[in-house]
């Protein structure tokens, strides 16, 4: 068997496997934390309950309607998306003029709301969601094992972050956003309907987690719980990339679950907080993350 | 927070910082307070005091400095692992096992605290619960000192000096009490004192602080130790009192519902984390049976906290009065 750094390879790769999956759902979830926050100054701790929604939002498709997996990829994120856009309309934008931790506050009451409604709803230990067809069964890389749904996650995670960050950087709209994230009411003298441009990016950053939440179903247990699990760790994802950019929001994010991967390798117990002692570290070195500018 | 329920002049003081209003509210609360045990559940009344003990120590951060922490359970509940294990196995005396578990929480508090103070508002708030998740991960792990998914059971209740037991409910009632007043008359003290006035400028306008020279690094990492040490002092006083140490204790969720006490109750505001307190437990005593129901109606009270009444239960009485409570 080859062996790297003293470890058999194929755990190696399986656990970098793992590593790269998990960041690809840190990646994500923390673009749409980032992009919401750069607009409306709020942090968005229902964000892991909204991709919970996203992954039961997919099993229901299929479960009452009979929707499956890839008409759900664009279905789940557009209703989870409406969701958040009655959230936004109906009770977070009353905080704006407040001070910025009530907009967390409200967000974190709205995570039990949903939380508690889908434990009643469905119980604790959740539900199942296969792979589709297509996506099941297992390709062989040479050096290990590929299970071809774990494939796509990164791909599709790739691609995800890639198109969020072309619109945000590159395209008419985003220069409109960022703009408006620099100086709102200058942006609205131009013209520009600031509220709802607001409205619709929360729309848009919980439709991201949505749809993290569709790639996650047929991958872990469709649970209640399967959001908060995550959402600690991609706050401290956050806290290291700094929020100062959408490349460094994604780049923390892989980087942060191949290091976790690693972990599991070389010293397992390690690997739950590994996370949160590189949070340690980034705050002593450089406090305001590796990305971000001074806060 | 910057919602302060304070009125402009401050009034006269009488006596500890306490002005004639606050003395009236305070005789109230001991009145309340002895007389209670013999209408309503003991152990229910001591929960009470044990979260108010833990509340104020959140709303010295929350409410008189304007950090939120989310990560308060991780004090809360090593303080009740370590005041339950000096009891259990060390065979310490309640009053022992109490200062150490004071101690476990100021100490975490004091390393925690210097890490999270270098970020603000929001950051402090995702790095608290981040760093909470270390005390998580150790209290899930560690079978052989936490008890992992058992937790600690049958925590005996001691004597305190080694004279008095404290078996009895009425007993250890008496106990409490004199633990949650003296915590109390401490926050008090602490929140009118001149280090008080200091933190309260800083919390207004950290930058006019610096100017005049104060170190608002310094003033906010003390308060985090004092709020953590209060946190352990009401985990360990807890664990005397349902004789039980669980991993919720550490959890998410129990750092969630100590903000929602103080929000409930009224941020900056004396009484408020007791009757804040007092509603929360007494709503998980008396909903237990819908069980799942409960968070879904924690959500709900937070929210409306949030856009109804900022002030709190507290804070909307003294605005109506005019007081300071």
């Amino acid at each position: 068997m080859m062996m790297i750094f003293g470890k058999p390879a194929p755990l190696l790769f399986g656990q970098l496997l793992l590593g790269i999956i998990n960041g690809s759902f840190y990646a994500m979830l923390s673009l749409g934390l980032a992009i919401i926050f750069g607009l409306l100054r709020v942090i968005n701790f229902a964000h892991g309950a909204l991709f919970m929604v996203g992954a039961f939002v997919t099993w229901g498709l299929f479960h009452y309607v009979g929707i499956g997996f890839w008409p759900a990829l664009l279905i789940a994120p557009v209703i989870v998306a409406s969701l958040g856009l009655g959230i936004e309309r109906g009770l977070i934008r009353f905080t704006y003029k407040l001070d910025i931790l009530y907009g967390l506050l409200l967000t974190f009451g709205l995570a039990l709301v949903l939380e508690g409604l889908f434990t009643n709803g469905f119980g604790s230990s959740g539900v199942a969601y296969n792979a589709p067809d297509l996506l099941s069964g297992v390709v062989n890389l040479g050096f290990m094992f590929l299970p071809v749904y774990r494939g796509f996650v990164i791909f599709a995670a790739i691609v995800i972050c890639t198109a969020v960050w072309f619109i945000i950087e590159k395209t008419r709209l985003g220069a409109l956003l960022r703009a408006a994230t620099e100086n709102p009411s200058l942006v609205q003298a131009f013209g520009v309907n600031v509220p709802r441009l607001i409205a619709l990016t929360f729309a848009g950053g919980v439709g991201l987690a949505g749809l993290a939440g569709v790639l996650a179903a047929p991958l872990y247990s469709v649970n209640p719980n399967m959001g908060s699990a995550l959402i600690d760790t991609v706050f401290a994802v956050v806290v290291i990339g700094g929020m100062g950019s959408i490349g460094g929001a994604i780049l923390t994010g892989f980087g942060l679950g191949i290091i976790q991967g690693f972990t599991e390798v070389f010293y397992p117990p390690a690997s739950s907080v590994v996370v949160f002692a590189v949070m340690a570290i980034v705050l002593l070195t450089r406090p305001a993350g590796l990305f971000g500018k001074a806060a | 927070m910057s919602e302060s329920a304070l009125p402009k002049a401050p009034p006269r003081e009488l006596i500890w910082g306490f002005t004639g209003a606050q003395s009236v509210a305070f005789a109230l609360m001991l009145t309340t307070l002895v007389v209670a045990p013999f209408v309503a559940y003991p152990v229910f009344l001591m929960q009470v005091m044990c979260f108010a003990i833990f509340a104020m120590g959140a709303n010295l951060l929350m409410g008189y400095t304007g950090l939120l922490s989310l990560g308060q359970a991780a004090y809360y509940g090593m303080g009740a692992y370590v005041g339950g294990y000096a009891v259990q196995t060390l065979h310490l005396t309640p009053e022992a096992g109490i200062a150490l578990g004071t101690l476990t929480g100021a100490a975490i508090g004091a390393v925690f605290g210097w890490l999270a103070i270098r970020r603000q508002t929001i950051y402090f708030a995702m790095i608290t619960l981040a760093l909470a998740q270390f005390v998580n991960f150790f209290a899930v792990q560690d079978t052989g000192f936490t008890g992992g998914e058992n937790g600690m059971q049958n925590i005996p209740r001691g004597r305190v000096a080694g004279m008095f037991s404290l078996h009895s409910d009425l007993h250890l009632y008496v106990f409490a009490l004199v633990v949650f007043l003296i915590a109390f008359l401490f926050v008090h003290r602490v929140v009118h004192s001149p280090f008080g006035q200091v933190v309260k400028a800083i919390r207004e306008n950290e930058n006019r602080a610096i100017s005049l020279g104060y170190k608002p690094a310094q003033y906010k990492w003390i308060v985090f130790t004092i709020a953590a040490g209060l946190a352990g002092l009401a985990g360990a006083l807890n664990a005397l009192v349902t004789h039980i140490v669980t991993l919720t204790d550490v959890g998410n969720a129990t750092s969630g519902i100590v903000v929602l006490m103080v929000l409930v109750g009224g941020i900056g505001t004396i009484y408020g984390p007791l009757i804040g307190a007092a509603i929360i437990i007494a709503m998980q005593y008396y909903l237990a049976s819908f069980s799942d129901w409960v968070t879904v109606i924690q959500g709900v009270i937070f929210i409306a906290c949030v856009l109804l009444f900022r002030r709190g239960i507290i804070g909307e009485l003294a605005a109506k009065l005019k007081l300071a409570l």
